[in-house]
This record gives structure tokens, C-alpha cells and sequence, in this order.
């Protein structure tokens, strides 16, 4: 080395470690650090665990995509909300530039609060409470469709079900968990269904229970009891499982269990714990485009990870992930930084066209919220979620009221 | 109001849930009333037993009632090796000793099922697992009425060691006066593993039969510890009796508010039928005042 380029070289390593201890240097990173809060395991653990697979494809799929780099802390709450919490707090501590979960709005909520007092920008993958977005909050964004939304969408749906099945039941029992995502759901049937006069059904009860229930013999049995043509739930994974066993035990067989957008029945777990009995659920949910480029290349990335599994069971979770992942890189290559308050700006002006997921763009309105986010009505059929509804997007025509059903 | 059969039913399963409960807080009454030491690793080893009944029912397709032999023997030597070897030093030491070294097995079990098994939930497929006996009005699903039925011989047979076997009269005399079976010869210590087995057998079983009515997870053993104590507390904290009519009560208890008030109270209404035993029968419904 000649003595000018040696002093050069000792010059910028001069002002390299003149400028760090303000940050500059850190501002400039070529990494991005994204905190992936997740329920992987307790009773929402396997859902958590599918999320986790489309966290695990994504800097791989975005480095190939966008040529920005990502390295992800992983976070377990184990589905417990005072959990999220620290686990979050730990998350920044450890240097995290974003985060990123967190599957269920109660644990949502709680990051979203954190994330604010601390600066950092939070992107909800799943999660519907529509307080989230509705805090004022600078650096929380939700690329999902709040339970208003899901409900409108489900709702409509369901509309649409019946009309293509020249169906026309007139009562159905509503249960629900009672959780955060539950009640707001609720909220949401509550203030919409009287809206929707083309729906022919009225609710004739309602039953809450606890998410993390070992036995519904009450349950079931209640809504039995109430008669009705068939059941509107809204569930999480396990607890729709042993819903669909009772059922049988009790020998209640309704025109068909509609889920007006929550989890559970359109899971893996569910079709590998009921084999045959997972027939026919419909779950109206925000659901994945499988059609579209991305999907392709994800697919491709997930069949790579995951060589046994299919997309098409983790499709809502993985994907929402994927993208809200994606959000964070693609507003880091825009911001050309990592400083907190320079991402957010940059995640504020996000306009993603080419998505996994049904609807429009993802662009973050004045709240942080994305609107006009797709749903499908998305029925168990051979042994597979099916898009059955609408018909632009369906592989398969509907199938109402249910086969070996009664009524 | 609630339809009569609709009544009927509720209270049936109820009643059926209930007993297997008694049979897990029995277990946890005979060791407390005999060793007069509080197992906080319980519900855990309950949970074990779930585990275990899956594991040979996945390997062997083993029925649970037919695992509950093995899973029973098995069940017994470590009750007797736990008591023998790490419960017998801290019978003189004081119970907040006591406490912290079942809390320790409790969360040292815990954290070893979600090593081995992770967080999945796992169950077992019988082929009656989905049906049930039409009786009349009431439905009674097949595998509560066995897992129930099986409760109740398992309960009997121990009524019956204690009552009429030399052991067991052994047994009793030791939880009556320690100082006094000593002194007449009784090998105290070995009686007191002796009981922690017999205990540790009662779990075995209840959890067998339990697993072919919830599905098992690691976090289930402090939900099914903190019930053990509900029930024996309602029941008379080492009495026998009481703890199968505790069981009853709970099981009972919790169907009806689930029914009567909302289903996601049924624990609520449970501790509050604890706080009333505890304010009008403080030693619990069959217990004996000390």
C-alpha cells in the first residue's frame, strides 16, 4: 500500500469512528434487523408456528426481490399477552429496527404500546382489533383487515353463499371465544348484520367461551338447544377442533358451521385432528391470491423450507407475515436507513402492488391501517381449504347445506 | 330457561367429568392425609400420564383403559421413588421447604413435556371416541361413561386396600398417630413411599381416562393442580370421600353455571363455591375438624 492510500484508508476509519458514536454509521446499515413477535408455542403455538414459516422464507424471497438484507430475531410469547410485552421490550434492547407479529390482537395491542413509547415501528401481520390502529399511534401500522372489516366481508359472503346455493336459512346460533379478537368480532356482527337486510337468518343466541377450553359439553349442548339452522362461529385452532368432536358426540348436525373470518378451521392441525369431520367448513377469511406472481414465489420458497408441507394450509398466515415483512424491507431500501423515525416515514408511504394477498395495493392509510384487503369464502373439500367464493377467484362451486346434514 | 333434557344432559356429563376429577384429587388427598405433605407437582403428573397414554396408544394403538395397567405400574415406582428418595428428607423440614421442592418437580416436569412433546396439543382416536349411548332423552357420550366408570372402580379398590388389607390399615395407622406406628414397629418411611405410589396410581388412572376427554398440552398440568386442590378443599383435604364428592360438585357446579350464567364463567363459579366451603365449612364438606 502507497503511503497517500494508507492515509486515506486512516482517514475514513478516523471519521467512521468519529461519527458511530452519533448514530451515523448505524443510520447507514446494510441490514435491516426486524424483531418477529409470534405465539409459537401454548394454545395459539400452532397457528404461531405457521406464521413463522412465512417469517422464515422472507429474507430469501426479499433479498432475491428487493437485493436488501434481513436478519430476523425470533420471539416466542408462548400466547401469553404480559409476555409480548417483554419479549418486545427485549426485542429493541437487543437492537431490533422493526417489529413484526404478533397473530393475536390482545398480544397486538400490547406490542403496539410498547413499539409507541419506544419509537420503533411495529407492522401487525394478523391481528383485527380495530383499537390498534384506531390509538393514534405513529409507528404502528396493520396490513390485515380489522374485525369491522372481516365481518363486512364475511357477512357479504355469506350473502353470496346462500345466493349461489339457492339457500335460505332463517336462524343461526352465534358462539364466539371471549377474547380481545372475539368480542371485537362480535362487536362488529352486532353493528353490521342489522345492516345487511339481504341476509335472511337472525341470531337466536349467542354463546362465549373461553379460548383456551379443554372441554364445550355446555357449549354444544347450549347451542343445540337453540335449534337453529347453523352455526356462525367464531373460533381460534384448537378449540374449534374439539367444538367440530362435540358436535358429533352430541349428534348436532346443522347446515353447516360458517366461520364469518376467524382461524381455526381452514388450519392444518384442524384437517390432520379431524380427518374426515373437517369436511365442509366454510371460513370467510382474508386469503391469499394463487394466482398472482408473488404467490408463485413464495410458493416456491415455502416447498423449498418446508418440502412435506402445502402453502395452501399456511397461505393466511404465512402470507400476511411474508408481507409484512416485506413492508419493512421495502421501506428500508427506500429510507436507506434504519433510524426509527426515518422508517416509519418511509412504511407510511408504502405502495406495494405486486402482493400475495387479495385487494388493493398496501398502502397505509392516516391511521396505519391497509384498506380494501380482499376476503374469500373458503370451504373444506377434499381434504383441502378450496376457494369456493367469489367466483372470480373460486376453484370449486359451494357446497350448502352440508352432505350427511339433516336439515 | 333451559329445557328440562337439556338440564338432564348437562348435569349427566357433569356428573361424569366430575368423578374423574375426584379419582385426580383423590390422589392428592391420600398423600396429603397420610405423608401430610401437598403435592404441587400433581396436575403435572397428571399430564404425564396423558402424555404417556398417547405415546403407547400412537406406538401400540393400546386403548388408554388397557394403558392404564402399565401406565399405573410405571406410575407407582415413581410415586415410591419420588417420596423414597427426594420427598422422605424434607417429611421433618418445614413446609415452605416442602412447597419449593414440589414447585421445583412441578416446573421441572413441565418444561421436560414441552421438551420432549412441544407445544402441540396431542390426543388419542379410539373408534367410540364420537359416539354416544341414547338413553331416553339423555345422550351420554360413550367415552366420559367409561372414563368415569373406570374412576369409580379405581376409587372403590383403594376404599377397599385401605379398609381391609394389613397395608393398608398400616397405612391409615401412620396417618393416624406417626409416633405410635413407630413405636409398634411400622416401617414408616416405606408406608409413606408406599402411599405416594398408591397416590401417584390414582393420577395414572384419572389421566388415562382423562385423556380421551380433553386433549393434552404441556401448560394443562397447573390448570389440573390448582382443580386438585379446588376439589379437596370443597371436599375435606384429606378425606377420601370428600374428594370424589368434591370432584362431583365441581364437575357439576361448573355445567350448570355454564348453562344457568355464561360459559366462560364456569371456573369463576367454581372458586366461588370454594370461598363459601371455606367460610361456612372451613375443613371442606366430609373433612374432619383438627
Amino acid at each position: 500500500m502507497q503511503r497517500r492510500a494508507f492515509n486515506k484508508a486512516l482517514a475514513a476509519t478516523g471519521a467512521l469512528a468519529a461519527l458511530s458514536p452519533f448514530n451515523l454509521v448505524r443510520a447507514q446499515a446494510q441490514k435491516l434487523k426486524v424483531g418477529v413477535i409470534l405465539p409459537r408455542s401454548g394454545y395459539l403455538g400452532q397457528i404461531g408456528q405457521s406464521c413463522q414459516k412465512g417469517a422464515d422464507l422472507a429474507p430469501g424471497v426479499i433479498k432475491e426481490m428487493l437485493g436488501v438484507d434481513l436478519e430476523l430475531m425470533n420471539a416466542d410469547f408462548e400466547s401469553n399477552v404480559d409476555t409480548a410485552r417483554t419479549r418486545a421490550e427485549r426485542l429493541i434492547q437487543e437492537g431490533a429496527n422493526v417489529l413484526v407479529g404478533a397473530f393475536d390482537s390482545g398480544a397486538s395491542a400490547a406490542i403496539a404500546q410498547v413499539a409507541e413509547q419506544r419509537g420503533i415501528p411495529f407492522i401487525v401481520n394478523i391481528a383485527a382489533a380495530p383499537q390498534i390502529t384506531e390509538q393514534g399511534y405513529k409507528f404502528v401500522f396493520r396490513n390485515f383487515q380489522t374485525a369491522g372489516d372481516i365481518v363486512r366481508n364475511g357477512l357479504d359472503l355469506i350473502g353470496e353463499l346462500f345466493q349461489a346455493t339457492s339457500s335460505v336459512p332463517r336462524s343461526a346460533v352465534y358462539m364466539h371465544v371471549n377474547d380481545t379478537f372475539g368480542q371485537a368480532m362480535t362487536k362488529g356482527i352486532g353493528a353490521i348484520l342489522p345492516t345487511r337486510t339481504q341476509l335472511p337468518f337472525k341470531i337466536v343466541d349467542q354463546i362465549s367461551y373461553d379460548p383456551a377450553a379443554k372441554d364445550l359439553t355446555v357449549e354444544v349442548s347450549k347451542a343445540k338447544a337453540a335449534n337453529a339452522d347453523f352455526l356462525l362461529l367464531v373460533c381460534r385452532l384448537q378449540d374449534s377442533i374439539i367444538l367440530r368432536r362435540e358436535m358429533v358426540k352430541q349428534r348436532w348436525q346443522p347446515m353447516a358451521i360458517v366461520s364469518p373470518g376467524s382461524p381455526g378451521m381452514y388450519e392444518e392441525p384442524y384437517f390432520n385432528a379431524l380427518g374426515k369431520l373437517s369436511e365442509y367448513s366454510i371460513s370467510n377469511v382474508p386469503w391469499y391470491n394463487p394466482h398472482a406472481k408473488l404467490t408463485k414465489v413464495v410458493e416456491r420458497a415455502f416447498k423449498k423450507q418446508n418440502p412435506k408441507e402445502n402453502l395452501v394450509f399456511h397461505g393466511l398466515n404465512a402470507g400476511f407475515t411474508f408481507e409484512a415483512i416485506l413492508v419493512a424491507a421495502d421501506a428500508f431500501k427506500r429510507a436507506k436507513s434504519t433510524d426509527a423515525k426515518t422508517l416509519a416515514d418511509a412504511i407510511r408511504q408504502t405502495n406495494i402492488t405486486e402482493k400475495m394477498t387479495l385487494g388493493g395495493p398496501i398502502k397505509f392509510n392516516a391511521k396505519g391501517q391497509v384498506e380494501g384487503i380482499g376476503s374469500a369464502c373458503v370451504q373444506n373439500l377434499n381434504m383441502l381449504p378450496t376457494v369456493v367464493l367469489p367466483a372470480s377467484a373460486a376453484t370449486a362451486k359451494p357446497v350448502f347445506p352440508v352432505p350427511g346434514y339433516k336439515k | 330457561m333451559p329445557a328440562a333434557d337439556l338440564v338432564a344432559n348437562v348435569v349427566v356429563s357433569g356428573i361424569l367429568t366430575g368423578l374423574v376429577y375426584g379419582l385426580m384429587a383423590l390422589g392428592l388427598s391420600v398423600i396429603f392425609g397420610v405423608v401430610r405433605v401437598v403435592n404441587f407437582a400433581h396436575g403435572e403428573m397428571m399430564t404425564i400420564a396423558m402424555y404417556a397414554a398417547t405415546v403407547l396408544f400412537a406406538a401400540f394403538k393400546l386403548d388408554p383403559f388397557l394403558a392404564m395397567l402399565p401406565i399405573a405400574a410405571a406410575f407407582f415406582v415413581f410415586g415410591y421413588a419420588l417420596q423414597a428418595g427426594l420427598i422422605n428428607p424434607f417429611i421433618t423440614r418445614p413446609e415452605h421447604s416442602q412447597f419449593m421442592l414440589l414447585v421445583a418437580v412441578a416446573i421441572i416436569l413441565v418444561n421436560g413435556l414441552l421438551m420432549i412433546f412441544g407445544p402441540d396439543a396431542r390426543n388419542v382416536n379410539v373408534d367410540y371416541q364420537l359416539e354416544s349411548f341414547e338413553l331416553g332423552p339423555l345422550l351420554i357420550d360413550k367415552a366420559r361413561l367409561f372414563a368415569a366408570m373406570a374412576a369409580v372402580v379405581a376409587a372403590a379398590g383403594l376404599f377397599a386396600f385401605f379398609k381391609y388389607s394389613l397395608t393398608g390399615k398400616a397405612i391409615r395407622a401412620c396417618a393416624d398417630n406417626y409416633l405410635g406406628a413407630k413405636v409398634v414397629g411400622l416401617n414408616v418411611k416405606h408406608l409413606y413411599a408406599l402411599t405416594f405410589g398408591l397416590g401417584a396410581v390414582c393420577v395414572a388412572i384419572a389421566g388415562c381416562a382423562m385423556v380421551l376427554l380433553v386433549d393434552v398440552t404441556p401448560p394443562l398440568g397447573p390448570a389440573y393442580t390448582l382443580l386438585a386442590f379446588v376439589i379437596v378443599i370443597v371436599g375435606g383435604l384429606g378425606s377420601m370421600g370428600g374428594a370424589l364428592l368434591g370432584g362431583v360438585l365441581i364437575g357439576v357446579s361448573e355445567a350448570l353455571a355454564g348453562l344457568f350464567i355464561a360459559p366462560s364463567a364456569k371456573s369463576m363459579f367454581s372458586f366461588g363455591l370454594l370461598i363459601l366451603v371455606l367460610l361456612l365449612r372451613p375443613q371442606g364438606l366430609l373433612g374432619r375438624r383438627s
